[in-house]
């Protein structure tokens, strides 16, 4: 409350209805980096992942020229080396086909799974951001659900659906519903309370508001969860081909026919595209999500 | 300073009106943040509360615009015709500068034609050209502030409820939007309650200024503020001024015991 000589004293020194803005009030939203700043980004954007994947090349043929027999007393077969696995898994035609096809069906899997997690538990989160109701009464049967050893009810599944498709996709559903469920009511509950009044003032109704504020709000907590769930459902995907074998023979049934057999450089490709298909639907939905929320949203880790 | 102001003429006839008779407010956890107060805002009239914080001045307004319902007294007037900056521009930032600016009339289902007329105009009237397609995150506080304003002016309410709008704001960027809000409220001719707890923004904005106790909340004084409309910048350091700032000070610190 000082009176400061640079307050802008002067009679005129603002007028407010000419439309003339003071364009030094406008925020740069992200500050050009200085070379020096640049270089740095690279260095970590690029050169870290890629010792940290060399790394890890290079213990992969130390388990097996040295580490597996010396260390572990195994024989090194066990632990197939990488250029072997490339080769006779993804070089070889045949092999390649049948890695390939398996991937698919477990993609397929993954994804109806996924889906259905998706569309039932956004409505799920949305009924329970509705009525507090509904979210104490259902929220420690999605704890429970969560918390459930697969292994343990896969015996229920199996004589409910049997041991196909749709007993997997069950799995992956079971596995992935619940960070859908979680991060999407925790968005559309942190909607501000300010904002909410202000919805109240203007007459919006409850769809409205849900519409409005509450949806566009949780967008970034939602794919936060379609990202975590993504990934959960690969594996779910996998894990449902373990126990539920008949029909299409997916990643999951590939990975134990090979161990059976000890074809151990195709197990290793096996598990490398299942991996690999875990980082891709991860990455796909960060990239949605940025996609869709990328303009607006500041997130803490801003700068990254 | 020159004389040829209109002086505001109180018309208790018009929308733009509100009284508080004997208005008491305890929350159901048993705050009591407002006790017996009275007072009324008209047309024309722009009427300032200051106060400690947490001394319930922003009750004061959730209770004018409905939002809370007080528990003693009466209050008169018309929350649809009011207009309420909240002290966070509380802007959606999934939405563009336009489209928050838009947001109320949207929700009131305001034919669309008109809607982006009074939402161009208003654009330009705050001096947010150019700023349109901008997200709220790459604004200043300042701009943010701005936005906010534009939103309830779209609406053209008869009275404006303000929240210590520019309480979180660098005092030269308060000042700034203290001027330009005398230019609205001059060619605008709504009402206004404003609150705050700086009495130099008060002083300088109001044509009347109610001092509040700290909590139970009560009117401790009232100042009637003399200078006409236009107020220029350079008034903040005029002698009167001063001292008018002084009396209000002591006031506050009298309240304050």
């Amino acid at each position: 409350m000082s009176a400061s000589p640079e307050t802008g004293t002067g009679p005129g020194a603002m007028q407010a209805s000419d439309g003339v803005g003071p364009e030094e009030d406008v925020q740069q939203a992200v500050p050009v980096a200085p070379p020096a700043e640049k270089k740095a980004r690279t260095w970590t954007a690029f050169i870290g992942p890629v010792l940290a994947f060399l790394l890890f090349i290079a213990i992969w043929y130390l388990m097996h020229y040295w580490a597996l027999e010396a260390v572990f007393d195994r024989p090194a077969f066990l632990i197939t080396e990488p250029d072997r696995v490339i080769e006779e898994s993804f070089l070889d035609g045949d092999n390649r086909t049948t890695l390939l096809q398996g991937l698919y069906w477990t993609t397929v899997v993954a994804m109806c799974g996924l889906s259905i997690s998706i569309v039932l538990g956004m409505t799920i989160a949305i009924g329970m951001a509705q009525a507090q109701w509904l979210e104490r009464s259902f929220w420690p049967y999605l704890v429970a659900l969560q918390a459930i050893p697969i292994l343990a009810i896969t015996p229920i599944i199996a004589s409910v659906f049997g041991f196909g498709f749709s007993a997997r996709i069950l799995v992956c559903v079971i596995i992935s519903l619940f960070p859908i469920v979680s991060n999407t009511l925790f968005g559309l509950l942190s909607a501000d309370r300010l904002q909410h009044d202000m919805f109240t003032l203007h007459g919006a109704s409850r769809r409205t508001r849900l519409m409005k504020l509450q949806l566009p709000g949780a967008m970034p907590a939602i794919f936060t969860g379609f990202r975590i769930a993504a990934g959960l459902s690969v594996i779910g995907a996998v894990v449902g081909e373990l126990f539920f074998r008949r029909g299409e023979k997916g990643i999951g049934i590939l990975l134990d026919v090979f161990r059976q057999r000890n074809n151990y450089p195709l197990m290793y490709g096996a598990l490398l595209l299942s991996s690999m298909l875990g980082i891709a639907v991860f990455t796909l939905f960060g990239w949605i999500g940025n996609r869709v929320v990328g303009k607006w949203y500041v997130s803490t880790r801003e700068g990254r | 300073m020159t004389a040829d102001t209109i002086t505001p003429i109180p018309d208790k006839a018009t929308a733009a009106y509100i009284d508080f008779q004997n208005v008491s407010m305890t929350f159901p956890d048993g705050t009591h943040a407002v006790d017996d107060v009275s007072f009324e805002v008209r047309q024309g009239e722009f009427v300032t509360v200051v106060g400690p914080s947490g001394c319930g001045k922003s009750t004061l307004l959730r209770i004018a615009s409905g939002l809370t319902k007080q528990t003693g007294g009466t209050v008169i007037g018309n929350p649809r015709e009011m207009g309420y900056v909240f002290q966070d521009a509380t802007l959606l930032q999934w939405r563009t500068v336009q489209r928050n600016i838009d947001l109320f009339a949207e929700l009131e289902s305001m034919p669309k034609k008109e809607r982006q007329q009074r939402v161009a105009e208003n654009i330009e009237l705050v001096g947010l050209s150019g700023h349109e397609e901008k997200y709220p995150k790459q604004l200043s506080g300042g701009m943010k502030m701005r936005v906010s304003l534009a939103r309830s002016l779209v609406m053209e309410p008869s009275m404006f409820l303000f929240d210590e709008p520019f309480g979180a704001l660098d005092e030269i960027t308060r000042e700034f939007l203290n001027d330009e809000l005398l230019s609205l409220f001059k060619s605008k001719q709504f009402g206004s309650l404003f609150i705050t707890h700086s009495i130099y923004e008060a002083v300088f904005l109001s044509t009347r200024v109610l001092v509040m106790s700290a909590r139970p909340g009560r009117i401790v004084a009232s100042f009637d503020i003399p200078f006409p409309y236009p107020r220029t910048p350079d008034l903040r350091f005029g002698a009167e001024f001063g001292e008018i700032a002084g009396e209000v000070s002591h006031a506050l610190r009298g309240a304050h015991e």
